[in-house]
């Protein structure tokens, strides 16, 4: 019983990998490969850990995988969060198929602050500084 | 409140202690025990908040869990199929959160969810920009957050 349930976890957690893999691969921009990426990758090593720790009877083991995805779990998004910004920040392309970009314009480029207000600095605002690329091959 | 929970602790510790072994059912078990001792000991009392909240946290960790299945078999599709059906966007969503330990809780959920990512909060923190993989209506994704994730996270919170 016990058997079974640790082969259908682990074998959920490498499919996640896998499919984190292959949409690095697949995605068109760097947002969504980073979007797929952070997510999979947190609950496949969190599944194959939590596997880890139902079949070895020893409480060390269990201690450990539980402290791995707790801090796992708390610095994944924040490493997510620092990376999306720096990006955005730089001025890498979304892809064309982007619908919407409400960040456009919202930063303060000498101070590096982010309003949160659009109303407010409504005399420089350009409708042209969104970062939607015109076509696939910039975000390749 | 943090009282009870730490009577609640106690006890479950005394019962590994009782019991002598020293494993993750057997805590659990004893936390059990140890609420329901709890709840009778203390059916009088006119504060009855931590009852409701530990079933409610438990609901809450259930439905975080099956938002993220949920999400990941969606993006898993889209990943494995040659045509792309996702609608990316970036989202301004307005906080309902305050104080800095419920927007940091608030965001590490939303991150830890398939399909979104915040990008990053505004200066004053009141808006969060959110980065969405599968976005209809920008209205309507920022409605179903505050009713769904948000409220249910600052109901166990507050």
């Amino acid at each position: 019983m016990i058997d079974i349930i640790l082969a259908i976890l682990s074998t959920i957690g490498a499919l996640a990998i896998f499919f984190a893999s292959l949409g690095i691969l697949r995605m068109p921009d760097f947002y969504l490969r980073l979007s797929v990426t952070v997510k999979a990758a947190t609950l496949g090593v969190g599944l194959l850990l939590l596997c880890a720790a139902i079949l070895f009877p020893d409480i060390s083991v269990t201690t450990k995988a539980i402290a791995i995805t707790f801090f796992l779990i708390i610095t994944s998004p924040i490493a997510a969060h620092m990376i999306a910004r720096a990006a955005y920040f730089t001025g890498t392309p979304l892809w064309k198929g982007t619908i919407i970009d409400e960040l456009a314009g919202m930063y303060n480029k000498d101070t590096h602050t982010l309003e949160s207000d659009p109303q407010e600095k409504k005399e420089d605002f350009t409708p042209e500084t969104d970062q939607i690329a015109d076509t696939e091959d910039e975000t390749k | 409140m943090i009282r009870l929970f730490l009577m609640n602790l106690l006890l479950s510790f005394i019962w590994v202690a009782l019991t002598g072994s020293m494993y993750y059912t057997n805590f659990l078990f004893g936390f059990m025990l140890g609420f329901g001792i709890l709840w009778i000991m203390n059916r009088h009392d006119s504060d009855q908040r931590y009852f409701y909240r530990v079933p409610k946290v438990l609901g809450f960790v259930l439905y975080f869990f099956l938002q993220v299945v949920k999400a990941n078999l969606q993006v898993a599709y889209d990943v494995m199929t040659p045509k792309y059906f996702m609608k990316p966007g970036i989202v301004r969503y307005p906080l309902n959160a305050r104080t800095e330990l419920e927007i940091n809780l608030l965001s590490t959920m939303i991150s830890l969810t398939p399909g979104t990512l915040i990008v990053d909060i505004s200066e004053d923190k009141k808006i969060l920009y959110i980065h969405v993989m599968y976005l209809t209506d920008p209205k309507a994704f920022v409605r179903e957050m505050k009713t769904g994730l948000e409220r249910k996270l600052l109901e166990i919170l507050r």
